[in-house]
């Protein structure tokens, strides 16, 4: 288990001082000015040695993501926009920073400013996190109060900073979704490129971070690189907030080592699968939208990026959810395709009509009431909406189903048939190809 | 995708007004967004709007802020049917229950909740119960998956949920009750039931938490220890010792002085060539800490080669800084030593 003084947010749970003084004594706010007193290229420079990785589900590298950034000013103003829409279902770690931990972010806010010349940043709340964006904006007056923030502050890069939030729309997740919310319309996202660093906010260049990849930076300059990147698997350096929810005894939020395999993480902070390590059937480990692995599978996987690559699953945002023998895992899927077809925006026909259409033939499926044919024009349909829209959300509402069917086939044929098996009055229909 | 309307004539009011201290804010927030950008703050005013009017939105509101941020009406429409957050007709006066019951609250048992929900309130969702004091719906991920499964009735959250707990904040909120919001099972966040199993050599079981903040432990986060192999603790001493003789000095001067004065102050400029020896520069942005900028910059004063960086004395080292804006750093970054090196032909730490 990680130490716990090798831990970044060490107020996760809220158990301690949420206010400044109390941030200032578990060690924030330490040393800030004389970070950004080295300057850009060196900030920037330390979060690519640490080997940082976007904490919002890519995993796309923060420090070169930053580098992105014109290296001067045409003119328009630069922005920073911190991505707290957190919407992901399985993932709740962002919530706890912005209630219990917010410094952490606040801190990381301004550094990462000054690293892309932004004077400006915006902070996209997800509108149904009320109390945690009333915690936020406390801990944003309080820093204002205190001259950390603001023009002509004590750390020599003068930054504004707004919470803004959105008004519950998943899509708003996407980063160009979430500019455009950011402006005042529908959250639809917009084709790339132009990407933000060139056109963002207003036009103006714009790096668009989670609120865990800004918040681990001011820990990661005063401990160094190396100290970050001394935790994980190489190309998954560092501590990662996991949230694992289902059927395990204990369900937590907590931080620990990237790479950490999954059976230490269930027992040894979960309490274990719910009814012992037998009963676990299957696990989405990184949040709705990455394919499920069988419990053969992820036993002993290490949960970071890659290691869920070569499962043909994904780390995604480290949102673990657990499915034990109790589950019906055909309707657990279902559930989750209507939520795609729920949040899909509707601006790209395959996403709009394809959401809709596989969860009309998953929710037949698992009463049984569909035929076994229909399974391959699922996952040939599936993977006509994988990649061909705008956003990721058609991938995203394509991958569980993928996943299901690589894995469960035999569950949904097991339903198809003891439904035949009974007499029913109405013949079972084929859906439209 | 779902098709939401606004609700129908007879249930709109005739106007809608924000109160004076709604207005206040309003301004406030719309000041946060460039002058011209007034739309950005559509939604957070819409979101007041709501709260002021019984937690729905009637089309009176939606014109008035269209209004007031000059936005034509259909752009505002959109934004309250697109965002499902926003109730377009009457909920329930004392709670609207919203369920979550996407997969990970479905498999902690949403569905009993919302089985309750049909029959204590409703049996479709967005409709009233009897009385008007209830209505509920089923929302879809709502951010507290290891606290499934939960409710959201307006701006809190009840956690942690058992059929037999549900019927008892419903029956709280039936009595005019605002029951305690957060986990309903004795748990106090996200830690795991039972209490936390990390972070316990912090004193966690302060109750408000103030204990830490009058003694605060030793934390290796605390400490800003440079890691890697860098310049000397005495020569970064005598580096900050001169950066404040040179700030001392800065302050001095007119605030409209120009690099060379400001530089001129504080040092002597490096006698720079005509032109690169042979017209064949160094690579001078292999050293760390030289980017294309500055190594223009460095090019116009005459040094081109790194053998030119490696002879520099203090002198020269602090007026380059000062030209540079950044005095200290080539000391910190080590820039002679490192030219030394490339010009006798080692690679750079860059590379």
């Amino acid at each position: 288990m990680l130490a716990d003084n090798d831990r970044i947010f060490t107020n996760i749970y809220g158990f301690q001082d949420k206010s400044l003084k109390g941030a200032m004594a578990r060690g924030h706010w330490d040393g800030t000015k004389g970070f950004i007193a080295q300057g850009r290229d060196w900030i920037i420079q330390q979060i690519k040695d640490s080997g940082l990785r976007g904490r919002g589900g890519a995993g796309f590298p923060t420090g070169l993501k930053w580098s992105f950034m014109p290296k001067q000013s045409d003119g328009r103003p630069h922005y920073l926009v911190v991505n707290a829409d957190e919407s992901e279902p399985g993932t709740c770690k962002d919530r706890e920073i912005l209630r219990n931990d917010p410094h952490t972010l606040i801190e990381g806010c301004l550094i990462a400013a000054c690293a892309m010349g932004a004077h400006v940043g915006y902070i996209y709340v997800r509108g149904e996190f009320i109390r945690e964006r009333e915690a936020l904006q406390r801990a944003i007056d309080e820093c204002y109060d205190a001259g950390l923030l603001g023009k002509g502050n004590t750390n020599g890069w003068d930054f504004d900073l707004y919470v803004h939030h959105g008004a519950g729309a998943y899509i708003c997740g996407e980063e160009t979704a979430l500019l455009e919310s950011l402006e005042g319309k529908k959250g639809q996202p917009r084709l790339k490129p132009p990407f933000p660093a060139n056109m963002g906010l207003y036009g103006c260049p714009t790096t668009v971070n989670n609120v865990e990849s800004i918040a681990v930076t001011p820990t990661i300059l005063r401990r160094g690189a190396s100290w970050f990147s001394s935790f994980g698997a190489p190309n998954n350096l560092g501590t990662k907030l996991f949230c694992v929810s289902g059927h395990v005894n204990k369900p937590a939020t907590f931080e620990e080592a990237m790479s950490i395999p999954f059976s230490e993480l269930v027992e040894k902070h979960c309490g274990g699968i719910r009814g012992g390590k037998d009963n676990l059937l299957a696990v989405i480990p990184g949040g709705s939208s990455v394919p499920l692995v069988p419990a053969e599978q992820i036993w002993d996987a290490a949960m970071d990026f890659d290691s869920l690559r070569a499962l043909k699953s994904g780390l995604g945002t480290a949102a673990v959810i657990v499915l034990d023998k109790s589950t019906d895992v055909v309707r657990a899927i279902t559930r989750i395709s209507y939520f795609y077809k729920h949040e899909s925006c509707g601006q790209c026909t395959p996403c709009r009509e394809g959401t809709g259409w596989m969860w009309r033939v998953l929710t037949r499926m698992s009463e049984g009431r569909a035929q076994k044919k229909e399974i391959d024009m699922l996952l040939e349909v599936a993977g006509q909406v994988e990649g061909h829209t705008i956003c990721a959300l058609g991938d995203a509402a394509a991958w569980p189903v993928q996943g299901l069917i690589r894995h469960f086939r035999h569950e949904i044929e097991k339903k198809i048939d003891a439904y035949s098996a009974n007499p029913h009055g109405e013949p079972v229909r084929i859906a439209a190809e | 995708m779902s098709v939401r309307r606004l609700a129908p004539d007879e249930v709109q009011p005739a106007s809608f007004a924000f109160t004076p201290e709604n207005l206040a804010w309003a301004q406030k927030t719309i000041g946060q967004y460039p002058s011209e950008r007034k739309a950005s703050a559509v939604i957070p005013l819409l979101w007041r709007a709501q709260e002021q009017h019984a937690y729905w939105l009637p089309k009176a509101a939606i014109e008035y802020i269209a209004d007031m941020l000059d936005m034509p009406y259909i752009r505002v429409f959109e934004v309250a049917t697109f965002y499902t957050m926003f109730q377009l007709q009457p909920v329930g006066k004392k709670a609207h229950i919203q369920v979550c019951g996407t997969t990970p609250c479905m498999l902690r048992g949403a569905e009993a909740l919302i089985k309750i929900c049909k029959s204590r309130i409703h049996h479709e969702p967005f409709h009233l119960s009897d009385d008007g004091d209830f209505s509920w719906e089923e929302v879809e991920c709502a951010g507290a998956c290891v606290n499934a499964p939960m409710i959201q009735v307006f701006s809190d959250t009840y956690e942690d949920l058992t059929p037999e707990s549900f019927e008892t904040v419903l029956d709280a909120f039936a009595r005019g009750e605002t029951p305690m919001p957060g986990p309903q099972n004795g748990r106090r966040g996200a830690e795991p039931e039972g209490g936390a199993l990390t972070l316990r050599d912090l004193s966690y079981d302060a109750p408000g938490g103030t204990a830490l903040a009058e003694k605060p432990r030793a934390v290796p986060a605390a400490q800003s220890a440079p890691v890697e192999t860098g310049p000397s603790a005495a020569a970064l001493a005598l580096a900050a010792q001169e950066e404040a003789a040179i700030k001392a000095k800065l302050a001095m001067l007119a605030a409209d002085a120009s690099p060379e004065q400001k530089a001129d102050a504080v040092g002597t400029r490096p006698q720079g060539l005509p032109a690169a020896r042979d017209a064949k520069s160094d690579k001078l942005q292999r050293i760390k800490g030289i980017g294309p900028v500055n190594e223009g910059k460095l090019q116009a004063l005459g040094i081109f080669h790194f053998d030119q960086i490696a002879a520099w004395t203090r002198e020269e080292i602090r007026w380059v800084g000062t030209y540079l804006s950044f005095p200290g750093r080539i000391d910190r970054e080590e820039w002679t030593v490192q030219a030394k090196a490339l010009a006798a032909g080692t690679p750079s730490v860059k590379e």
